[in-house]
């Protein structure tokens, strides 16, 4: 079935009648004779004739019934992740997210505003930022931070970029353990500026003068948990900066980056209430120091007073940015993910104070129990010999992905094969949302797995 | 409508926090306990508020009720394409079956999800003439970065390394420049004519072996489709140089023309304008990079293609490299699917066409009333400048912010910066003829304020949460976030 569409023809208009577009043709046929037309063709008449109303190859309408069951079918060929136990991390985690949150931000006065340039017309979406950016300068132990980038990847690549800005030098230093994904976007963003990037050992990241920074991932993108005193300490001496990306959920147990003096602090937001929704969107977040504050990118929101006095918020220090600055803007960033901003907003203060502590917790515990289980199997066991939080490698008795194959019949997520940095290494990570069974099934699959 | 108690929203959370109040319960832990690490790599304390749910409900309904939206009030914010976000999109995007996968889950167990992309990159790579498109770019200038990039790898690859320039219209969105600078190039500024197109002769001037290529939005940010954009095409094509289209306007020329037949060799598309998905305060967006066959080897990783019967990632041959974390703002992409097949052929060219009637019905009844720089047929948008008003008193700024007490959003002011006194608006399709005609009345009757009673426009807005709020201040002392000490 197809949705009725009236055919009447204005000229050689053919008109469809869709749900979300209103005019009728007789409302079409009165705005026409205002402007003393009989057709709307008439109205592209500015596009040259040859290519004017190609044949466009598209599928035809369908009802919103029909939309619902092809989506369904296209639905119904994904594993969800709550489907079955899932071990399945490395840069997007499986958590619980409170039904406040979807149940707040598809409110059509959050999802379906603008960016609040019109500040009068926006205090809602602002106060919201101004929120956002004083939970994650506490949650990082930072001074500043903005009102979100795209992602964790992008999110790490500026704060790079930023660290060239601020030592005027062109060379950073990435520790090579931190995730494949974040190197490549890093080298993305940096191959037209004249920017090396250098990979190094952190357990002996030899820094030169001409290093801008040296960028961490913390715990690294193996779960476990580097020296950052040390590595911070040893940036500083050469007159870098330390630029660390860093989980939000650790942050509910783990000293914080901004703690030992790290310069910038980026993560990615999506453990913070946001679904895995395979890859996006997400929300990338980004602090540092009062000092930098004008290299930094992005929007920020500020609080001030009106004309009679009255508290409120608006965009500010925006001389920094693309709409002001043009060519010399500290980033081209416009449009990022404030819906959530928003979202992970309100996940903080669901959680608050006791449940962000809980969470990391859970998790902690859930994955040593795991790896303790794991590691008593005959054939499998633990390579790395350093504290971890919610993430660690295993070492499989044969392929990974071989064993994710026989651990998905069984209907298990299984982790990620990272085999080509340590042998035959399984990558996996458990949460709050794996119980005590589904560990244990997993422990059990596994001991049968050689 | 005032709140009283609790439900104000003044003061912040961590004013509002009650030590001891929970906004969530978690399950017992149910493994038994591990050692924890050494003391020194945990943290002391988190300072998170701590409050019930209905306290968060009502805090947060209470914020959401200082914004205008789309679905409160007419947003006819040019640029911006601020046209309704139909609910089934955000339906399907929050359902498990795609919010709930795994971005790094094996492929034949995403098979729905690859299949829904490869087919929306074909929707793209149909509805804009440029046949390979990477959907992995999460905004329109994020599309921008990686599409400029993928015209320096072409020139390079060509062992063409004199190509430093890029040639950009005046009238141009502030991401172009700040993308081409971020892609490496330098920037020229392109003058436009009096017709509100490219100078032809201007362009011809920078039109050199250093040309890399020159970045074109159509329409025009003015509203005007470009009548020499072949021959703006030609030249920067004879010159060795590529075009890059910005197609944050698309929604005037959906099935109307193809940026492909016109010359295009590489654009963006903002699916957070043109294909609905809400703009959710400020993102999510996405911005696809549609190109032509001989570009598409550069595009950005991961792009899906179909073997057989089924589908898969893989990287261009000469990819620009990864710009994001995975493989894109999939619950964006979701959206735009789901609006294209809602709509189908008919129904998105249905969009085009109604949006540009829309724009130029609002355009003529108020031709005369405000100044009208460029006055031609406009596209989606027209661009007024408020330069009559400005001579009896009134800023293009008070006009804008007095539409607010008529219960209108304003229009997008101040940009492009080639018009004085610059109102852009754009009404789009999704708005009925009633509500056009109001807003039509309404600066009308600001036009008649101005002369009567122009303290009234100029203190406007008189019915919004604030009054005009003090930016030199915020500028000045910086206060980015709520700290305890600066709380009395
Ligand atoms: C003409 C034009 N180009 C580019 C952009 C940038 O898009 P985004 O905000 O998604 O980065 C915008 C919108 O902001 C625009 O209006």
């Amino acid at each position: 079935m197809t949705a009725t569409r009236p055919n009447t023809p204005i000229a050689n208009e053919g008109h469809f009648q869709s749900h979300y577009i209103p005019s009728t043709v007789d409302e079409q046929s009165e705005m026409l004779s205002a402007l003393g037309i009989d057709n709307i063709d008439q109205l592209f008449a500015d596009i040259p004739v040859e290519f004017r109303n190609p044949h466009l190859d598209l599928p035809a309408p369908l009802s919103e019934l029909e939309i619902q069951q092809e989506l369904g079918r296209m639905a119904s060929k994904n594993r969800a992740m709550g489907s079955g136990p899932s071990f399945l991390g490395a840069g997007s985690y499986n958590h619980f997210i409170p039904s406040i949150i979807k149940s707040l931000i598809t409110r059509g006065e959050f999802i379906t505003a603008y960016t609040p340039y019109q500040a009068e017309a926006s205090q809602g979406t602002l106060q919201v930022i101004y929120e956002f950016q004083t939970l994650i300068c506490n949650l990082y132990g930072m001074e500043v931070a903005n009102a979100g980038m795209y992602d964790g990847a992008t999110s790490l690549a500026e704060a790079a970029l930023m660290a060239c800005r601020v030592t005027k030098r062109e060379k950073v230093a990435l520790a090579d353990s931190i995730s494949p994904a974040y190197i490549d976007v890093i080298r993305t963003y940096c191959q037209s500026q004249d920017i090396a990037v250098e990979i190094v050992d952190p357990s002996n990241p030899a820094l030169g003068e001409e290093t801008a920074c040296l960028v961490l991932q913390y715990p690294n993108y193996f779960g476990y948990i580097e020296d950052l005193e040390a590595l911070v300490d040893a940036t500083h001496v050469q007159g870098a900066l330390a630029v660390v990306s860093c989980d939000p959920t650790a942050m509910g147990m783990l000293q914080t980056p901004g703690h030992y003096g790290a310069d910038i602090v980026t993560g990615d937001g999506q453990p913070l209430g946001i679904p895995v929704s395979y890859g996006g969107p997400y929300v990338g977040l980004f602090a540092t120091k009062q000092e930098y504050i004008r290299q930094m990118p992005s929007r920020l929101s500020g609080r001030t007073i009106d004309k009679n006095g009255k508290t409120g918020y608006v965009l500010t220090l925006q001389t920094r940015e693309q709409h002001i600055r043009r060519e010399r803007a500290t980033s081209n960033i416009c449009t990022n993910e404030a819906l959530y901003a928003l979202a992970s907003t309100i996940y903080m203060a669901a959680m608050g104070k006791q449940g962000m502590k809980q969470v990391a917790e859970l998790c902690y515990h859930k994955s040593h129990y795991a790896a303790a289980q794991i590691a008593s199997l005959p054939g499998y066991s633990l390579p790395i010999d350093k504290p971890f939080f919610q993430e660690f490698v295993v070492q499989c008795p044969s392929s990974p992905t071989d064993i994710n194959k026989k651990l998905i019949d069984l209907n298990i997520l299984g982790g990620l094969d990272v085999s080509e940095k340590i042998p035959d290494g399984m990558l996996l990570c458990v949460t709050e949302m794996n119980s005590k069974d589904d560990i244990d099934a997993l422990v059990a699959a596994l001991s049968e797995l050689k | 409508m005032q709140q009283g108690g609790n439900r104000q929203t003044e003061k912040l959370m961590l004013e509002r926090s009650v030590p001891g109040r929970v906004g969530v319960v978690l399950p017992d832990l149910d493994v038994p306990a591990q050692p924890l690490p050494d003391n020194a790599l945990l943290r002391d304390d988190l300072a998170l508020p701590e409050l019930s749910e209905p306290e968060l409900v009502q805090y947060f309904t209470g914020l959401s009720l200082k914004n205008f939206s789309i679905d409160t009030h007419f947003y006819p914010l040019g640029s911006c394409t601020m046209k309704y976000n139909p609910k089934i999109n955000d339906e399907v995007a929050f359902s498990p079956g795609f919010a709930s996968i795994h971005p790094m889950q094996p492929a034949e167990h995403s098979q729905g999800a690859l299949e829904l992309l490869h087919k929306l990159q074909g929707f793209l790579g149909e509805i804009t003439g440029l046949p390979a498109v990477s959907l992995a770019t999460l905004a329109g200038a994020h599309g921008e970065l990686g599409g400029m990039l993928m015209i320096r790898a072409h020139h390079l690859a060509n062992g063409d390394t004199t190509r430093t320039k890029v040639a950009i219209p005046d009238s141009a969105h502030g991401t172009n420049p700040a993308s081409a600078a971020m892609a490496g190039f330098d920037v020229v500024e392109l003058a436009s004519d009096e017709q509100g197109n490219v100078d032809l002769n201007a362009l011809r001037a920078v039109s050199g072996p250093d040309l890399a290529g020159v970045m074109i939005t159509l329409p025009s940010t003015l509203g005007l489709f470009d009548t020499h954009i072949v021959e703006v095409c030609n030249i920067v094509h004879e010159a060795g140089g590529l075009v890059y289209g910005d197609g944050a306007n698309m929604n005037a020329l959906l099935g109307r023309v193809k940026l492909g037949d016109l010359g295009f060799d590489v654009a963006h598309l903002n699916l957070h304008k043109t294909f609905s998905t809400p703009h959710g305060g400020g993102g999510p967006g996405a911005g696809p990079v549609c190109c032509t066959n001989q570009l598409a080897p550069y595009l950005a990783a991961p792009i899906v293609s179909q073997n057989g019967d089924s589908y898969e990632f893989s990287t261009p041959a000469k990819s620009i490299g990864k710009l994001s974390g995975f493989h894109g703002n999939f619950g964006v992409l979701v959206r735009a699917y789901t609006y294209i097949r809602t709509l189908g052929d008919a129904g998105i060219k249905s969009i085009s066409g109604n949006a540009v009637l829309s724009a130029n019905y609002m355009m003529n009844a108020l031709r005369g009333v405000y100044h009208l720089p460029f006055d031609r047929t406009c596209m989606h948008e027209a661009v007024f400048s408020a330069d009559f008003q400005k001579e009896r008193g009134s800023s293009g700024l008070e006009i804008a912010k007095r539409l607010l007490d008529y219960g209108f959003h304003a229009p997008t002011m101040y940009f492009p910066l080639i018009v004085h006194e610059a109102l852009m608006i754009e009404p789009t399709e999704s708005e009925t003829k009633e509500t056009i005609d109001a807003f039509i009345q309404a600066l009308i009757d600001i036009d008649q304020e101005v002369t009567d009673d122009k303290d009234l426009v100029n203190n406007a807005p008189h019915t919004t949460p604030v009054a005009r709020l003090d930016e030199a201040k915020a500028a000045r002392q910086p206060d980015l976030r709520w700290q305890p000490e600066a709380a009395d």
